[in-house]
């Protein structure tokens, strides 16, 4: 290996690690093996990306060869060391990986055609055989899947020796035509408002996917958009940040006024499924916001947080419909409203008052049965005089406004309902972060004792945080039941909780936009607990994805998908002091700081 | 101003301070010293409520602290800094000393919410005069410093952003736990004369643990010497600097040579 760099004193870092190469061999080899056992490969067949070329389920293991490689294939370049030239050799690195992964397939192909396991593992199908051997015999199954695996495997590590520019290029195409594929019912919902059925009739398969002409002209828009916008935005961007402070408010302001505009007449040219679907996710965006004041913002770990979502459902429920088995004031849902806020808030401090005097662990799992307790109780014959147990409580009517009602059959007006409250939340979350209460709720986050110390009084902020929680919660499961219509104690399963949870820390703790995000992709995409997705086909597999997204995210971007920067200093503590001392914004030495 | 009297806590059978008798006047400036694990910090945390006395009374102008969670002896007018520095590493050095100035202001989710006038004129007297404070160490803590997190401050600093975010909780009493440490010779000096301008123009009585026998000998009107949670010697610095007892519990070593303690700790 020639030393390509200029300065003899900068070391390049080592060549392949060959020993790393062979992990991810294996790594893919399980995980395939996981992922076609798992019934996804049959599961999602039915779903095609690019119809008839490529199916959801063949792509629930092609990735895994190309992202392999290109994991196995990135290296560290620690500080005064220069990055190697990549060379055959990593693409040699990335084919053995490919075939490592397809070797899995082709060794479980093999078992299935001799041995019946289908008692323990109930994909071991000649179903599975059939599609793993692209409906041929075994042996040129196992062939085409390892040509595949190396040609794929060779790509992944290709994307580390092809110029950076071109690997941005072909990866904006995939995503492109990915993201199209899988967003097509919101899309297709789109354009129909706009009346262009033509266009999503010549892209879309009738039956799911993209049509092998529509990803041709996807990819295309994909390649020629970023050419014609270039740079432009960052330009743009710049000269707004370069703008004086109180024009760039300004600016900001209008943005944020066009955006509002956008989002209020959204729901007009969006059909019922893309409407029931945002709808479903600004429910999750509410009851996220305020998880994140309590999880994110004052560092307590509530694992029981659908309690506020099932008093906030219930109480609606009680207060308005004319079912109410024990106490029917039928309130218009307004005024009940109010009462909801108030005896949520009160729940909030019952619940809370306990459970802060603990910490950590002790506190999750208190919380966790107190989440589990209350919907006991709703489910409980002792209270069902009051609601309904099992039978839960029906009938409850919509949301009068002036104009209209809102209710479950027509999706619009409860998007455009549960957007108001989206809006208040995220103004709520804003300005509390900014105030002297969530200055304090983050000292608590840092360092509780010493909070405490500093003359905060601990015990009240952190009830402070479980009440306004609870509150946001509460808009939420106000919002579901006259959605709805009608309200069970199945709707307020533990697992709502840790769905939650895992849009908060997906989305980025601790930051608005990410919860926002969070809630987007998990509840917009996968599905929530029971509400469907845009992928239906996952429903089965949505908490495997859930679970293998959480632990990915854990491992590899705990601060989440949109980082809140505090959070992020937090979680990698040591980086971010290393960059800091790099750029010289650490005071290392004092007598610099002496005029 | 602070009288403590029978002070006594055990920590299991270990008594970390036994029979303490001890008395602050306003506008004094004690210093506290002793070997390591006499119990001085114990001392300060008995003090400011995060550990509960086993017996004894502690009495600060004229009521007792006894059963007070620490932030309500925060709001009472007593503040303190950490032996091992313990700031909000994350928050911006101007939000330590903001969010210490809690127990003084109270804006509440309406006034943020609302951004009533009250509140908006309250984060602005809070800013000032967390600025104000920090201003107190000339140029270190300013301008450009002010938005950046604190853990990216040298330590010397750090110790100094401590003293800040106690100021800004407005005390009457100041509880320094070894404000020099770790500071070279020329920095200790210099916040030495920083201890002495914090009771002449900021009106603190100041209790200080330390183990820099030059920055005791010059700042402090007095001396209290603990071992083993005892008092064994009480006076002005001279008086106590020659007690047979002081010099014995430190092992035999003369105390006050340039030989401090500092050097023999890890
Ligand atoms: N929370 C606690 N639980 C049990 N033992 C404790 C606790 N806090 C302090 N101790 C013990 O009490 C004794 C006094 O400790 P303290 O920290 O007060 O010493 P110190 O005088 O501040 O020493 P140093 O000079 O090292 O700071 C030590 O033996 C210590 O181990
Ligand atoms: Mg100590």
């Amino acid at each position: 290996m020639t030393a390509t760099s200029a300065n003899p004193s900068m070391v390049e870092t080592p060549g392949v690690a060959w020993r790393k190469q062979i992990r991810f061999a294996l790594i893919g080899a399980l995980s395939s093996v996981f992922i076609a056992l798992a019934g996804m490969p049959v599961g999602l067949d039915g779903r095609s990306i690019i119809q008839p070329v490529l199916s959801m389920g063949f792509l629930s293991l092609l990735w895994v060869p190309f992202v392999m490689a290109t994991l196995a294939g990135s290296e560290v370049v620690l500080e005064g060391m220069t990055a190697r030239t990549r060379d055959s050799r990593d693409l040699l690195a990335g084919g053995i990986i490919g075939l490592g992964s397809a070797g899995g397939l082709v060794l479980l192909m093999v078992l299935i055609q001799n041995f019946n396991l289908r008692d323990p593992l109930v994909n071991w199908s000649p179903q599975l055989l059939n599609l793993l051997s692209f409906n041929r015999s075994l042996g040129v199954g196992a062939l085409l899947w390892l040509l595949l695996g190396l040609i794929l495997g060779v790509l992944g590590a290709a994307m580390h020796v092809l110029p950076k520019k071109l690997c941005s290029r072909i990866r904006t195409v995939v995503l492109s035509v990915l993201a199209v594929s899988v967003l097509e019912t919101f899309l297709t919902d789109l354009l129909e408002g706009f009346g262009l059925e033509a266009l999503t009739d010549f892209v879309y398969y009738k039956r799911g996917g993209l049509e092998v002409g529509g990803a041709l002209l996807v990819a295309a828009l994909a390649l020629i958009i970023p050419l014609l916008v270039g740079t432009r935005i960052k330009d743009v961007k710049e000269q707004v940040v370069g703008l004086p402070a109180e024009e760039r408010k300004r600016v900001n302001l209008i943005l944020l006024a066009v955006s509002a505009a956008l989002l209020l007449v959204l729901p007009f040219f969006l059909g019922k499924i893309a409407n029931e679907l945002l709808a479903n996710v600004g429910l999750f965006v509410l009851l996220a916001l305020g998880l994140n004041v309590v999880v994110g913002l004052a560092g307590i770990l509530d694992l029981g947080y659908v309690a506020f979502f099932a008093v906030g459902g219930y109480t609606t429920a009680v207060l308005t419909s004319p079912n109410s088995p024990g106490f029917s004031p039928e309130l218009p849902w307004p005024i009940a409203l109010i009462v909801v806020v108030v005896i949520t808030g009160i729940v909030g401090l019952f619940i809370g008052a306990p459970v802060i005097r603990m910490r950590g662990d002790y506190l999750a799992i208190v919380t966790l049965g107190f989440g589990e307790i209350i919907r006991l109780l709703f489910l409980s014959d002792w209270l069902s005089g009051w609601f309904g147990g099992a039978q839960g409580i029906t009938n409850i009517p919509g949301v009068e406004v002036g104009i209209g009602t809102v209710k479950g059959t027509d999706p619009r007006s409860v998007f455009l309902l549960v957007l108001v409250f989206c809006a208040i939340a995220i103004y709520v979350s804003w300005r509390l972060e900014n105030s002297r209460l969530g200055r304090a709720w983050m000292a608590i986050r840092e360092d509780e004792d010493v909070a405490e110390a500093m003359g905060v009084n601990t015990t009240n902020t952190k009830l402070m945080a479980f009440v306004v929680g609870a509150v946001l919660a509460s808009f939420s499961g106000a919002i579901f039941s006259a959605k709805v219509g009608s309200i069970f104690p199945t709707s307020f399963l533990m697992l709502v909780s840790i769905i939650i949870l895992v849009v908060v820390i997906v989305g980025g703790m601790g930051n608005i936009a990410g919860v926002i995000v969070g809630a987007l992709v998990l509840i917009g995409v996968l599905g929530g607990p029971k509400q469907p997705g845009l992928l239906q086909e996952f429903s089965q597999f949505k908490l495997l994805i859930y679970g293998a997204l959480l632990v990915w995210m854990m491992l590899k971007r705990p601060e989440g998908l949109v980082p809140n920067v505090r959070r992020t200093r937090e979680l990698h503590q040591e980086e971010f002091l290393q960059d800091a001392w790099l750029k010289g914004e650490i005071d290392t030495d004092d007598q610099e700081d002496l005029q | 101003m602070l009288q403590i009297t029978d002070l006594s806590v055990t920590f299991g059978g270990l008594h970390a301070l036994k029979n303490l008798q001890f008395k602050v006047d306003e506008g004094e400036i004690v210093s506290v010293i002793g070997p390591n694990g006499a119990g001085k910090t114990t001392f300060f945390n008995m003090i400011s409520g995060m550990v509960t006395p086993t017996a004894g009374d502690i009495v600060f102008e004229g009521e007792s602290l006894l059963g007070l969670d620490p932030s309500q002896v925060t709001e009472r007018g007593i503040a303190r800094t950490f032996q091992n520095v313990r700031l909000f590493a994350n928050m911006t050095i101007l939000e330590n000393v903001m969010v210490a100035q809690h127990c003084r202001t109270d804006q509440r989710v309406f006034g943020a919410l609302f951004q009533t006038r009250a509140f908006k004129s309250e984060e602005d007297a809070i800013r000032n005069y967390g600025e104000e404070v920090l201003s107190f160490f000339g140029s270190r803590l300013v301008g450009y410093r002010l938005d950046q997190p604190a853990s990216v401050l040298s330590y010397a600093n750090r110790r100094r952003l401590e003293i800040a975010r106690a100021m800004a909780t407005r005390p009457r009493l100041l509880l320094l736990d070894e404000p020099v440490a770790g500071m070279n010779p020329r920095e200790s000096a210099e916040l030495t004369e920083l201890i002495g301008r914090l009771r002449s123009e900021w009106g603190f009585t100041i209790v200080m643990i330390e183990h820099d026998m030059s920055v005791v000998r010059d700042v402090s009107d007095r001396v209290v010497v603990l071992d083993h949670g005892e008092t064994i010697a009480q006076g002005p610095y001279s008086h106590v600097a020659n007690d047979p007892k002081v010099i014995e519990a430190y092992l035999g070593r003369p105390v006050g040579s340039e030989q401090t303690d500092e050097e023999v700790r890890p």
